[in-house]
């Protein structure tokens, strides 16, 4: 009998994203597009408002995907992809997947009273947050997304983040939408296995993905994949999925938390952290952690 | 079919018979019957669209942008400060070539709040790429309606219906409807020559380099130029099947006027009576309305009023710091012809004061006999 071991591989081989794009070396923004779209597939269209991606793709004529792309409006990726939604059905198109990409930015600022509006209504789009905690495209500026400590060019040393970072998945949650997913680029099986999961239900589905951004946290673009499964590791960003705003499921159990100063010292936004910090910041992460436990019944 | 209906219906059956696919709007005062009236279009099956009810202006705008986008046919409506919050996505649907048509209730802007008529909304968004309509009664706005459509799709540039508050918005008129299946034959339905396609996958409104920014600039401007002739043209077509004539600008009893007014909206109906009046007492007056704001129908200004020794331009607006908008417009179209009559300019009506046959017997009185011209005179206003 052999001993070679079978893999079945999950994630699809097709690639909607191809090279050529504008992404800085270590981006988990190009890497996360590339696993979204393995999941919903190339009958897909993507509305695109101001931030990193709006230029990632590729200055006109060019474009590194193989699906439409529509460049909106900062604050309206949710309102356009709603009236995109709402146009192809009414021109018969009934099929295709229409997808609003927003950083951290386009989401938990300036895009949220559309992205409120759009998953009260319950329109049927697939909405993803890249998050990569500051307003990375203008040059690292702080967002509501920016976590507590984190040094931006908005926050500098002497007067660091001091507010915690918002909480989109509570908010979200408070929508009762059909699905609301966090994934990370440094678990692609798990990310692609949740766009397909929310490519099949109907309604506002929300996939808020965990990005790291070497150019903004001060990190090493190698550490990309390392700083993602770091944040999972510890507890800073749980994988989990919450199904019409009540059934929370933990995807990935983490038996023992690393501790998240394993997690920081990686990135140069919080190297002028104190111990008393870090411990207030381990504080934050626990008790949020424990919170997420609870809601899933653990 | 004849109806008695308000103007804001007037602008809710015109979409309706446009076959408007996708409907995104705000509820605003004066302009919610537009909106109502749609909705039960909506759920009844009177229309076969889809009418998303968004929590903003932005959001109504930006849908109908991505709607268009799409491949849809597209209205919403709104007024004053709705338009203002649209702002950003007015040039985003010129810029990107997407034929909304969107009608706006001409309300005065806040502080201190208004919700009565002046143009300062509409005029505001006079350079963002728009065409403009302002209308005068009903029956001009539903069949505006019907044919912004095909002038915007012809030409990829967005539509404006302009109706004044309550003057407009509200006022019950007789209005002819016409029947579907000509408004079918007339309109066919929106086929646009790209859309969002994963068929055809391209990418819409991307990073665009000093290389290519102004050529695209230029082209919108290209066929911004076009306009007039295709509005003439679309005129005349609709003027053969439903016997109405829209046009760029309503010429009333101008021929060998000692003066004409300039005017647009409802005023201009207003002042059709005054002219009456005017030249029973002896008095050559005239009336020259815009309907057609931008682009501005320059050649039918000049050919109108360089017959004409003077001009009296109303202006429900104004450009703070300069005059009033249309005075500008019309002056800056006079400027270089050969035979130039003095034209003056008055501010009249602003937040809703009424304008009526009084006011132009005072600014035909004072237009007639003063030698200097005054390039902004105040009507009505205590001082």
């Amino acid at each position: 009998m052999s001993k070679e071991k079978k893999f079945t591989l999950t994630i699809p081989k097709e690639e909607l994203m191809g090279p050529g794009h504008l992404a800085c070396q270590g981006c988990g923004a190009s890497l996360a597009m590339r696993l979204a779209l393995k999941g919903l597939g190339q009958r897909t269209v993507v509305c695109i408002p101001a931030c990193c991606w709006a230029v990632i793709d590729g200055p006109f004529p060019h474009s590194c995907l193989d699906i439409p792309i529509y460049h909106c409006a900062f604050e309206t990726a949710a309102s356009s992809a709603a009236g995109v939604k709402a146009g192809l059905e009414m021109i018969g198109d009934t099929e295709t997947t229409v997808l609003a990409w927003a950083g951290d930015g386009g989401t938990f600022d300036i895009g949220l009273q559309a992205l409120s509006g759009a998953a009260e209504r319950n329109e049927d789009i697939v909405y993803t947050c890249y998050d990569n905690e500051a307003y990375m495209n203008t040059g690292i500026q702080r967002s509501s997304a920016t976590p507590r400590g984190a040094w931006t060019t908005t926050t500098p040393v002497k007067h660091y983040k001091k507010h915690p970072k918002k909480d989109i998945i509570g908010i979200m949650a408070a929508h009762s939408i059909p699905y609301i997913a966090t994934a990370s680029v440094a678990y692609p099986e798990d990310m692609v296995k949740k766009f397909k999961k929310a490519r099949e239900i109907k309604g506002t589905r929300f996939i808020h993905v965990f990005a790291p951004c070497p150019a903004g946290w001060k990190s090493r673009p190698e550490d990309t994949i390392k700083l993602a499964r770091l944040a999972v590791q510890t507890g800073y960003f749980p994988l989990f999925e919450i199904e019409n705003g009540e059934k929370w499921t933990m995807n990935l159990k983490v038996k023992e938390r690393k501790p998240i100063v394993e997690y920081l010292k990686l990135q140069g936004r919080f190297r002028h952290l104190k111990e008393d910090e870090i411990e207030m910041i381990q504080k934050e992460v626990d008790s949020r952690y424990e919170k997420i436990l609870k809601h899933c019944g653990l | 079919m004849k109806k008695v209906i308000m103007g804001n219906h007037a602008l809710s059956y015109g979409a309706m018979l446009s076959r408007a696919q996708v409907i995104a709007a705000y509820p605003i005062t004066p302009q919610t019957q537009v909106v109502e009236l749609l909705s039960e279009m909506c759920a009844d099956g009177t229309l076969n669209a889809k009418f998303i009810k968004v929590e903003s202006e932005h959001s109504a705008m930006a849908a109908c942008l991505g709607a268009a986008l799409a491949g849809a046919r597209t209205f919403t409506a709104t007024s004053a400060q709705g338009l203002a919050l649209m702002h950003e996505l007015l040039h985003w649907a010129s810029g990107g070539r997407m034929p909304v048509v969107m009608g706006n209730i001409n309300r005065a802007m806040a502080p201190g709040w208004s919700i009565w008529a002046d143009q300062n909304d509409s005029l505001s968004e006079r350079d963002t790429g728009w065409i403009q309509f302002y209308c005068a009664s009903n029956q001009e706005v539903l069949d505006t309606v019907i044919q912004a459509f095909k002038v915007s799709e012809k030409l990829m540039i967005p539509s404006m219906i302009i109706l004044d508050a309550f003057a407009l918005s509200h006022t019950y008129e007789v209005v002819e409807i016409p029947e579907q299946e000509k408004v079918d034959a007339f309109l066919p339905p929106f086929n646009p020559p790209f859309r969002l396609n994963p068929d055809d996958p391209r990418a819409f409104g991307g990073l665009t380099s000093p290389d290519h920014y102004m050529e695209l600039r230029y082209k919108l401007q290209k066929d911004m130029e076009k306009a007039p002739a295709v509005v003439e043209e679309t005129g005349r077509e609709y003027e053969k099947m439903f016997g109405r004539y829209l046009g760029q600008v309503e010429e009333y009893r101008c021929e060998g006027a000692e003066i004409i007014f300039v005017t647009s909206g409802t005023a201009g109906y207003t002042a059709r009576v005054a002219v009456d009046e005017l030249r029973e007492k002896g008095i050559k007056a005239g009336n020259l309305r815009i309907k057609l704001f931008r682009p501005f129908p320059f050649e039918k200004v000049r050919s109108i009023l360089s017959r004409v020794p003077r001009v009296a331009v109303l202006d429900r607006n104004i450009s703070y710091g300069h005059h009033g908008i249309f005075y500008q417009e019309v002056k800056s179209a006079m400027y270089g012809q050969t035979s130039q009559p003095k034209i003056f300019g008055f501010i009249a009506g602003l937040g809703g004061r009424d304008i009526t046959r009084e006011t132009f017997r005072e600014i035909a009185d004072y237009a007639l006999h003063q030698d200097k011209v005054e390039e902004i005179v105040w009507i009505g206003v205590k001082k």
